[in-house]
């Protein structure tokens, strides 16, 4: 393994101010109360953020309600230039919060950089491209928005969340009050002043910042019209249960235990990267990581000494540092459940590996590790971990790695790795996931449909599909 | 509702829910107007009991002294499920139009679930070729059955639609993945396509009638669902089961409970190994309310009550199929 020089990347790039408050008709104000966002890398505090209570949420509907009349009447053609304009500016400023979100969320820059704000400033640009073609988009004829959207996203990726639930909602003439994750608030903060900076009319997009309390009562809020949610499969059921009898839309993109399913005629080089890639990108913080590796048995153990060759050249550490592979865990609470989950599996009988890696004395932090003899009925291979840990499984014939992949109630993704093209559409027809990656993974493009199956959610988010959620 | 403990003599009449939600008011009002007309029945006054005016004389509601002719065969309304024809497990019966019907219990509601899910990955995976061919001789079937139909009240106009409705079904077998699915135009050296697939097993509270049950069974098969239907309609809807049944529909795909949905659904709802929930037919907004609340468990589809009532009549436009589709998504990288 190379030497590396440590490669930070320079923080001094964002200017994060000590307070922010909630983003309410197109100024900030104050909430009912503060809580503070850290840096999960060493728990620092960053900015003390406005709590919105019940109240600020009922102005902040207001203010979309208002909006909503306006902006719903605009020609598309200007609604798209609005768009246009925002992706822009994301991009101008695409450095700048690549730092904020890793400093925010933990990730390694090497990520926001690469992936999570390139991909912010495309979803807007492709949305902002569907604005005046509405119409053509099989929806109907004269498709009309819907209203108010609330929309609730979680702190995995949560800069490109937000473009995935505000650039359609937008493009199709909604207005949006979203709330983002109570540890990751500020990348949707510094999109507020983006907004400001795109002079995007006053409440047509409001930003409600706090924990579980302020995203239930913006669900259920009488005047919200569309809700859309990205989180835990628990959280997505009683969203469901709320909404229950009030006719508002509704989509959830919810939890997931992928199978990444390895067959004996797959190359394994790039097997195993698309392995490392599908469970430790982004700390394996990702609903559709593949954390249910199922390998045919024949080259198991050739495929689990490559991967652990692999996982050891992996680097783990400051996030700001360039050459940084993974990063922090985003929050004590979710280092406590990955190291939960990890000591069920090895009490259920499950082998635990971890490469030999070095973990920061301050933050949260947890080794990249796979579990070996797992069995379909460990709950390390039903349960979403949502964290940097591998179940291996085996299987024999292609009907065996289908039925396995597909015993959960989840059915987010999947991958296949296998040189054999009719093996590839015969497995990914019968594999019950709303997206398949074949000989890749965790591959995301705006102009791609993502969403679940069964608990894993309804609705698509992404591409021609994702305007069908925010039209009548 | 606890099973009747009754022996089954002659007609074990259930207890009627006190808002039976699916039958329309109109309806309620003459079954009402004939039950009072036979004051000496032994079947309790408030059970609905009329045949409608359509039936023919020659099949009286009180038995004759000696009939005059040839005593007709009367046909005995069972429920379908797996392409058979049972009982009730229960051994109840209700009364519907004059004829004892089975009155499906939870059993018969999870003995349905295991049917469709039996059959659903076949049917999904026949090709949409057989699947349209299947739909388009439900339509026949109907058609040589139309006697059989109006003498339950179906009117011609009523009967049109319906046949129509399911030759129409039958061909967008093989368009509606051309229509709801495309090619996505990805920033990278990829192979990406979006194809729409059937969700799974669907649980259908019916509306009560003929052109009613084409319009929720038609658009959720067509596709490779298996479905669950619950309705009160049980004359006409299993004069219809019998058309499925002649129709090379495979057993399992279409399996019809008649009864009451207020009693039967909250099962189906609840159901793990339902994926999703169709409340078209439901004209009671609570019941709705409940069901809807009952499917988040799992996450199921809900296909809501339409606001008023349902103009079958009209266009069904395609989102009564993609609103029991789900979207697939591949990639695969390109290169040499």
């Amino acid at each position: 393994m190379f030497e590396y020089a440590p490669a930070p990347e320079n923080r001094s790039i964002v200017d994060i101010a000590p307070s922010y408050g909630l983003f309410i008709d197109g100024e900030f104000a104050e909430g009912k109360g503060t809580f503070k966002t850290i840096n999960p890398a060493n728990e620092e505090a960053l900015s003390e953020i406005a709590l919105a209570g019940p109240q600020d949420i009922d102005r902040a509907v207001a203010a979309a309600r208002r909006a909503f009349e306006s902006w719903s009447a605009l020609p598309g053609s200007e609604r798209a230039k609005y768009l246009f304009r925002i992706a822009r500016i994301i991009q101008e400023r695409a450095r700048e919060l690549a730092v904020l979100e890793s400093l925010d969320n933990g990730k390694p820059i090497k990520e926001t950089r690469d992936f999570d704000l390139p991909l912010v400033a495309a979803h807007f640009f492709y949305y902002a491209g569907w604005a005046d073609k509405l119409k053509y988009a099989g929806f109907g004829s004269d498709p009309r928005p819907l209203g108010v959207a609330g929309q609730v996203i979680p702190w995995n990726f949560p800069m490109l969340m937000l473009a995935w639930k505000i650039a359609p909602a937008l493009a199709t003439g909604n207005t949006v009050v979203l709330k983002p994750a109570e540890t990751t608030p500020l990348s949707a903060l510094f999109f507020a002043e983006i907004c400001r900076q795109a002079e995007l009319p006053p409440g047509v997009v409001n930003i409600v910042t706090g924990a579980g309390d302020t995203g239930r009562y913006l669900v259920e809020h009488p005047d919200v019209d569309k809700v859309a949610f990205t989180g835990s499969t628990e959280v997505g059921r009683q969203i469901a249960r709320s909404v229950a009898g009030t006719g508002k839309r509704v989509t959830l993109e919810l939890g997931g235990k992928a199978a990444n399913i390895v067959f004996d005629d797959a190359p394994i080089d790039q097997a195993v990267e698309g392995i490392v890639n599908g469970i430790f990108f982004n700390q394996g913080h990702v609903c559709c990581a593949g954390s249910r590796l199922l390998v045919q048995e024949s080259i198991a153990e050739e495929l689990l000494a490559s991967l652990k060759r692999r996982m050891a050249t992996i680097r783990l550490g400051d996030p700001l540092d360039k050459n940084t592979d993974i990063g922090a865990i985003n929050s004590e609470a979710q280092l406590a459940r990955i190291t939960e989950l990890s000591q069920i599996g090895e009490s259920e009988g499950a082998d635990r590996w971890s490469a030999p890696c070095e973990l920061p004395d301050r933050g949260f932090w947890f080794a990249p590790t796979i579990f070996t003899g797992v069995t379909q009925a460990h709950r390390i291979a039903r349960e979403e971990i949502f964290g940097p840990v591998l179940s291996v499984l085996t299987f024999r014939t292609p009907a065996e790695a289908v039925e396995k992949a597909n015993n959960t109630p989840y059915g987010l993704s999947a991958g296949i790795w296998t040189e054999k093209g009719s093996r590839i559409l015969a497995v990914a027809d019968q594999l019950r996931a709303g997206v398949v990656w074949a000989n890749t993974f965790n591959k995301f493009d705006p102009a791609s449909p993502f969403g679940g199956y069964k608990e894993s959610g309804y609705g698509r988010e992404g591409g021609r599909h994702g305007l069908e959620a925010y039209l009548a | 509702m606890p099973k009747s403990a009754k022996p089954v003599a002659t007609s074990v009449v259930a207890d009627e829910p006190e808002a039976d939600a699916s039958v329309r008011p109109a309806k309620k009002a003459a079954k009402r107007a004939r039950a009072a007309a036979a004051p000496g029945s032994v079947l309790a006054a408030d059970v609905p009991a009329p045949p409608p005016p359509a039936k023919p004389a020659q099949e009286p509601d009180e038995p004759a002294a000696v009939p005059a002719g040839r005593l007709t065969v009367r046909k005995t309304y069972k429920l379908y499920i797996g392409g058979a024809f049972p009982r009730s497990e229960s051994g109840r019966t209700y009364l519907v139009d004059g004829d004892n019907a089975a009155l499906a219990s939870r059993k018969d509601a999870r003995d349905a679930v295991v049917a469709a899910r039996k059959a659903q990955s076949k049917w999904a995976g026949a090709t949409a070729y057989n699947r349209g061919q299947v739909l388009y001789r439900i339509a026949e079937m109907i058609e040589a059955r139309r006697a059989e139909f109006e003498a339950l009240g179906v009117s011609t106009a009523e009967l049109d639609a319906t046949i129509d409705r399911w030759v129409w079904y039958a061909g967008w077998s093989d368009k509606i993945a051309q229509v709801a699915g495309n090619a996505n135009p990805v920033a990278g050296p990829f192979f990406n396509l979006s194809a729409p697939e059937p969700t799974g097993v669907v649980a259908v509270t019916a509306p009560a009638s003929l052109l009613g049950l084409a319009s929720v069974i038609a658009p959720a098969i067509v596709t490779g669902n298996t479905v669950v239907v619950i309705t009160p309609a049980a004359q006409i809807a299993i004069t219809l089961a019998e058309a499925l049944a002649t129709s090379d529909v495979p057993a399992g795909v279409v399996n019809v409970l008649t009864g009451h949905s207020a009693e039967v659904a909250p099962w189906l709802a609840s159901h793990d190994d339902v994926n999703a929930l169709d409340l078209t037919g439901l004209d009671d907004t609570d019941l709705a309310t409940d069901l809807e609340r009952s499917a988040s468990g799992t996450l199921k589809r809900v296909i809501r009550p339409a606001a008023g009532v349902p103009d079958f009549t009209a266009d069904p436009g395609v989102r009564p199929m993609t609103a029991l589709l789900e979207t697939k998504t591949v990639w695969h990288p390109k290169g040499f």
